[in-house]
């Protein structure tokens, strides 16, 4: 679907040589931090900006070459609310409906689940919603004209967390109704719930997998660490010989150790050792398979990383 | 099918638009309170000029000359003796800007020799103002020496004598209001074409709505004009209104045909307009278009003969004059409204207009087609 695709601006290079294909049905999440380079795909996808290098197909299509084609067939939701906030919310939709020459009632089955939430409020003008709702709306105005596939760029920005439980919960619906839906985010728990993720970072893509796969390929062994004291616990481990990095997690800490390939449970030994000099008692040292947001830690600049 | 979005696109338009009340209200408003403020208080009329008086003949004639010239309206005696330093004081501390000299051999020197001097003396620190009284001076004293049969010769100093013979055609009593309002209309519909326009199309730039219309089946043509439709009809209402004021506010003169008018008007819109949407390409916000539009537009005034004649301009902004839309459509309002110029005379203009709307506005499509794809 794309292949190495690369934009940049000035001189800043946006995005170098990315090469992904999504299937059919499937909901994909491209994960990163901020300035990873999503949107500059998106904006590629969707044929808001031409690619300086390389090649992007949407649904067969070139992005370039079959652009208006690909406009009438995607729905496309920025991670800003870009719709008419003196329009109300159902003006909003019947206009999207109208551009794509369709009507909100032919569309009316696909978008029912999230709309019939926000239809109560048909008069009230897009700007005096909630951020839950403009984002329900704005769901419903790339829907409206029933895309082939979805392109959702950091849809849950500004959104509380009930809403994004739900969000997530009505993408899994629109994928199992066989719609093709590309979605980035910088969370992981969201990018958990996709079928397939591909980490980003600077420009490039780092692994491509389904979430709970990203972590097997974790290159270095990985302890979770409990104990009390947490905060001199983790610089402790961070002065540590071998300490490649350590990382809060919840209540746990995430230490990894810089020895590939060495037997875990003699470091766990030499760290609860180490602990143990340091005058910590009743911490706890596991070995543990690394997660997806320890690949995400892992791949984050390396800048961020000592600074905490 | 693109009429079918155009339309839609449209109605979208006007449906925001209408929302807009406060927009509204004051493009409604606009008209009234900028035809009232610039045509009644920037004027160059003169009201009533004071006058001292020297009188040193105490005669008929020049008791004569003295009520002429105070039935006039143009002249308020505020003060008067025989004594030429007492004057001089006056017209330094303004309570006087024109001393009367007359001296005591006055109507002897009529009956002898049917002629005979006065002297003026103008304050000449607003020089337009001191040249407008002195004239009015001069034809007072003129028609009262036509009544005598006899010559008078004001002596003016510190001006040299000036000979008025002017006779005011299409405009006979030298009106300010009917000679400033064409133009006032001008400026309102060039405010409402290029601000309004850039203003608009940036919006969706700033909102991000314009992002989401590029990833629909929406030609640029189509969206293209239908931000410039809306704001089309809406100038040429405000023209509409703005001539009713004119006309019956102000009883201007409408001698030409009103249909030439919205004629010219609707190619010089497309100038405008055009010139709006080239501003919106080359800027990312609001404030920024604003700022641009405002600059453009002042120069455009300024150089445009609204306020001051090109005549007196030097000869490159003559030039640059020629080339200016605002000027050309200044002059087609001014030629039609007063002087009732059919189209054949101000064909010229209405051409250089044509010309120009083609050019600025190719040139801003061209250039709204790259910067977004």
């Amino acid at each position: 679907m794309v292949q190495n695709a690369g934009k940049r601006f000035g001189k800043t290079e946006a995005l170098s040589g990315v090469s992904f294909e999504v299937n059919h049905g499937e909901l994909f999440g491209l994960a990163g931090p901020d300035g990873a380079g999503k949107t500059t795909l998106f904006r590629i996808l969707t044929t808001l900006v031409l690619p300086d290098t390389g090649s992007a197909t949407v649904l067969g299509l070139d992005a370039v070459r079959d652009m208006w084609k690909i406009r009438s067939r995607v729905g496309y939701m920025p991670g800003k609310f870009s719709l008419y906030g003196d329009l109300t919310v159902k003006e909003n939709l019947s206009f999207f409906a109208s551009v794509f020459g369709t009507t909100i009632e032919k569309g009316y089955d696909l978008i029912a689940p999230i709309y019939s939430q926000i239809e109560p409020f048909a008069e009230r003008r897009a700007d005096a919603l909630s951020g839950g709702m403009k984002q329900k709306l704005a769901l419903s105005c790339a829907l409206v004209h029933r895309p082939d596939i979805l392109f959702l760029d950091e849809p849950t920005t500004g959104v509380d967390a009930v809403s994004r439980r739900e969000f997530w919960d009505q993408l899994r619906v629109l994928r199992d109704s066989g719609l093709t839906i590309l979605v980035s985010t910088p969370y992981m728990d969201e990018a958990m719930r996709c079928d397939r993720v591909a980490l980003m970072q600077a420009g490039r893509i780092l692994e491509i997998d389904i979430p709970t796969e990203i972590g097997s390929r974790y290159p270095l062994p990985l302890f979770a660490i409990t104990g009390a004291e947490r905060y001199r616990l983790l610089l402790e481990l961070r002065k540590a010989s071998h300490a490649h990095s350590v990382f809060p997690f919840g209540a746990e800490l995430h230490y990894t150790d810089d020895r590939a390939g060495f037997d875990p449970e003699v470091i766990a030994g030499e760290l609860r050792e180490y602990l143990d000099y340091k005058g910590f008692a009743n911490v706890q040292v596991k070995s543990i398979q690394a997660g997806i947001e320890d690949s995400f830690m892992e791949l984050m600049p390396p800048p961020l990383q000592k600074a905490s | 099918m693109k009429l079918r979005i155009l339309k839609v696109l449209l109605r979208k338009e006007y449906l925001q638009i209408y929302r807009d009340k406060l927009m509204l209200r004051q493009m409604l408003m606009m008209p009234f309170i900028q035809l009232l403020l610039l045509s009644s208080a920037a004027t160059f009329e003169v009201k009533t000029a004071h006058l001292y008086l020297v009188d040193r003949d105490h005669s008929e004639s020049s008791r004569g000359l003295t009520d002429r010239l105070q039935a006039s309206g143009r002249f308020h005696v505020s003060g008067a003796s025989g004594s030429n330093n007492l004057a001089d004081v006056s017209l330094l501390n303004r309570s006087a800007g024109v001393i009367l000299v007359i001296p005591h051999d006055f109507e002897r020197n009529l009956v002898r020799t049917r002629s005979a001097d006065i002297q003026l003396i103008f304050n000449a620190e607003d020089g337009a103002l001191a040249g407008v009284t002195s004239s009015y001076a001069q034809q007072i004293i003129a028609a009262y020496a036509r009544e005598l049969t006899v010559s008078i010769k004001p002596v003016i100093a510190p001006a040299p004598q000036i000979e008025v013979r002017a006779r005011g055609w299409y405009n006979p009593e030298l009106s300010y209001k009917d000679y400033m309002i064409p133009g006032i209309l001008v400026q309102l519909l060039t405010l409402v074409g290029t601000l309004l326009t850039a203003m608009n199309i940036v919006r969706e730039k700033e909102l991000g709505t314009l992002d989401q219309l590029n990833v629909t089946p929406i030609p640029r043509s189509a969206f293209i004009a239908a931000k410039l439709i809306p704001l089309w009809t809406i100038a040429l209402a405000e023209l509409a209104v703005g001539l009713m004021v004119a006309r019956w506010l102000f009883g201007v003169p409408m001698r030409g045909s009103l249909v030439l008018v919205f004629f010219a008007a609707s190619i010089y819109l497309v100038v405008a307009l055009g010139i709006g949407l080239l501003i919106s390409t080359a800027v990312e916000t609001q404030q920024q278009a604003m700022f641009v539009s405002f600059f453009v537009i002042l120069i455009y005034l300024l150089m445009s003969g609204l306020f001051t004649p090109i005549r007196s301009m030097p000869n490159w902004a003559q030039w640059l004059a020629e080339v200016n839309p605002v000027k050309h459509f200044i002059e087609i309002m001014r030629a039609v409204l007063l002087k009732g110029a059919g189209i054949a005379d101000v064909a010229r203009s209405l051409g250089i207009l044509a010309l120009s709307g083609v050019l600025v506005l190719t040139l801003a499509v061209r250039q709204y087609a790259k910067t977004s794809t």
